[in-house]
């Protein structure tokens, strides 16, 4: 199944594949802390994803995107799994050997503010790590990739001096991702990069992200909740859920022609901005909530709240098949 | 239907390192019984200092009600006194917070937080008030509501704390709920569960309600008439209906085109609003919007414009162009 995952959908040579990944993660309850299972916060899931290409990972909190994307970022280790990025599996690498490959690999985060240093210039943000890493040495050189660096993002060379609370939540995204463009990297990992805006500045961004794309051919995973953000910017798409992939298709079959029922309430819940479409619209609300990765469900993960669901459903694990030519989905009645 | 909340001319100001902000800049909107309003806006806009400046919960010194009238059922919520404001907050207008967790309290059970309002506003015994917290729980679709109100919120779910905060809202059969970005802390399908819940509730009970938010689509479906607030005012309202078929004022206009739609096919790029939302204590001397404005005339910059008519059935717009909007939008 791996191999015709990763060279299914289309060509292009695959920068990225992500093969069996779990994080498991111990839970711990009572009064002395004992070990009280574990939470499968990833539970098995691959992917691939091309050079130049956008993968978006889509799903509610807790499915499990955010700790897929950090265990890519080898910022969790992962409990099984291989992630093999530019042709070398890192899971196993040593400290130096992965900071090597962390300059290849960034990310942008949700909230710049938190992940800004509040003490250093925006400057002193950008130039830090081209000195850490020993991209520039000589100072004035420096000075000038922050220069282009402040325009490729739409920023002022003086926005160098200011801090990070002297500017807005957008400018603070921008500074978010030139530091990532700093590193020169082929893979961006980009988790909510726009949820924390304002909705009249995230188009901003999604452009600006757009933008850097064609022109620095850089690849991006996509991590959101936000599905029409999602069906913008991505080429393909995957659909989380309790930390499986339930869904992966390109971006038109997944929208157009969804085949899991779960990708099919998610699409039916988001509301658009037109009062007479809303009023003739079919609207599956789904019943419950998303249970517990502490203990989930036997079966089908989504089986308790699927409004398809039958006996097998609870009773044996839907494996994700290819249904159509690139379009998985993980469901018995697909 | 007549007039159950009648906001007039209200300013509310904040103290900021940067001097007085107004927050709130002679704001006018109502709400009639039964009915759905919405106020929708982006951070900063004064859209929750709105509601807040309606139950009177504007923390002092440092935030004033500088003036205006609130009129509620008749009587002006800015003149009543604390025990008089009292028995109308939670009582006849009921709050609901975009996050539950924060606003429930940890360390007391799901019950008692139901009862106590109970026992306080309409006397009830503590057995009454149990009785009705059953119904109230069963009402908003918390399943097995008996053994629910021995809980604390840290047993519930995100989606639950939500349902129990309705619940609270409603317990003493309130006219008018102010819901303050009620689902934008829940995930999406849980979203859907709970606007059509309040939406239920609100038909079923005839309940008013006042739903604030940034997300112009959450409102589509569920509100009768929307308030877009820009910069401390209200620069368009009308019905929901005509608000997204005939925006007419530029930032509606924006807000609608920037975001990426599932209904329509993908546009190979979005159209963003220019330049940064304002600094409120720095705007400019004119229209607010006028420095990301693509309408912008020289006039813009110097003169504020007043909300006029801009269509059938109340629809005003607070736009010099609005005019040259709709026309250019039909060329």
């Amino acid at each position: 199944m791996s191999e015709a995952l990763a060279g299914r959908s289309g060509g292009g040579e695959a920068l990225l594949e992500v093969r069996g990944l779990a994080k498991h993660f111990p839970a711990r309850g009572g009064l002395f802390q004992k070990a009280a299972g574990s939470v499968r916060a990833v539970d098995g899931v691959d992917f691939s994803i091309r050079r130049g290409e956008t993968l978006g990972l889509v799903g509610e909190s807790g499915c499990g995107k955010t700790t897929t994307g950090r265990c890519v970022l080898q910022l969790e280790q992962p409990t099984a799994g291989r992630i093999v990025f530019e042709g070398t599996d890192i899971t196993g690498l040593s400290q130096q050997d992965l900071r090597q490959v962390r300059r290849r690999m960034q990310v942008i985060f949700q909230d710049p503010y938190s992940s800004l240093n509040p003490r250093m210039t925006v400057g002193e943000i950008l130039a830090e790590p081209i000195k850490v890493h020993r991209i520039i040495s000589d100072p004035a050189k420096r000075a000038a990739r922050v220069r282009q660096l402040l325009e490729e993002v739409g920023l002022l060379p003086q926005h160098a001096q200011r801090y990070p609370h002297q500017l807005s939540g957008g400018q603070r995204q921008r500074v978010g991702i030139a530091r990532a463009l700093a590193m020169e990297p082929s893979l961006i990992i980009c988790d909510e990069p726009v949820s924390a805006l304002d909705v009249s500045i995230q188009a901003q961004i999604i452009n600006l992200l757009e933008d850097l794309q064609s022109r620095l051919g850089l690849t991006y995973l996509f991590i959101a909740h936000d599905l029409s953000v999602v069906r913008h910017i991505s080429d393909r798409v995957a659909v989380m859920y309790l930390g499986k992939i339930v869904e992966l298709a390109d971006r038109q079959a997944l929208y157009e022609d969804p085949l899991h029922p779960y990708t099919r309430a998610l699409l039916s819940a988001v509301p658009i901005p037109d009062p007479k479409l809303e009023a003739t619209r079919e609207r599956t609300v789904l019943r419950g909530e998303v249970p517990s990765s502490l203990n989930p469900p036997p079966g089908c993960v989504f089986h308790p709240r699927c409004p398809m669901a039958e006996s097998r459903c609870s009773a044996e694990i839907p494996q994700l098949r290819e249904l159509k030519p690139g379009h998985w989905a993980a469901c018995h009645l697909a | 239907m007549d007039r159950l909340l009648d906001v007039q001319e209200l300013r509310t100001s904040f103290e900021s390192s940067s001097g007085m902000v107004r927050a709130v800049d002679g704001v006018s909107w109502d709400i009639q019984e039964g009915e759905t309003v919405a106020l929708v806006g982006e951070s900063g806009c004064g859209k929750s200092v709105s509601a807040l400046s309606v139950m009177r919960l504007i923390a002092e010194p440092a935030g004033r009600i500088e003036g205006g009238r609130i009129l509620f059922k008749g009587r002006d919520l800015l003149a009543l006194g604390g025990p008089e404001m009292n028995a109308i907050r939670g009582r006849e207008i009921a709050m609901v917070f975009q996050e539950p967790m924060t606003s429930l309290n940890p360390v007391l059970t799901i019950g008692r937080q139901l009862t106590e309002g109970l026992e306080i506003h309409l006397k009830m015994s503590p057995a009454q008030a149990l009785a009705r917290a059953v119904e109230l729980l069963g009402l908003v679709g918390i399943a097995d509501p008996e053994r629910r109100l021995a809980q604390y919120p840290h047993h519930f779910s995100g989606g639950m704390r939500q349902r129990m905060m309705i619940a609270m809202a409603l317990a003493c059969n309130p006219s008018l709920i102010l819901a303050d970005e009620p689902t934008t802390a829940l995930d999406v399908t849980i979203q859907a569960q709970i606007l059509e819940l309040m939406r239920g509730l609100s038909k079923r009970l005839g309940v008013a309600m006042l739903i604030i938010t940034h997300n112009l689509g959450v409102v589509a479906r569920y509100a009768d008439r929307v308030n877009v607030m820009y910069a401390g005012r209200i620069i368009e309202r009308a019905s929901a209906a005509a608000l997204y078929a005939n925006p007419r004022h530029p930032y509606t206009l924006g807000l609608l085109r920037s975001v990426p739609r599932l209904d329509e096919p993908r546009r190979a790029r979005l159209d963003p609003i220019d330049g940064q939302p304002p600094d409120l204590s720095r705007l400019p001397p004119g229209c607010a919007f006028a420095p990301r404005c693509a309408y912008r005339v020289a006039r813009c910059e110097q003169e504020a414009p007043a909300l006029t008519p801009a269509g059938p059935d109340g629809h005003v717009s607070a736009c010099w162009e609005s005019v040259r909007l709709i026309r250019k939008e039909a060329a």
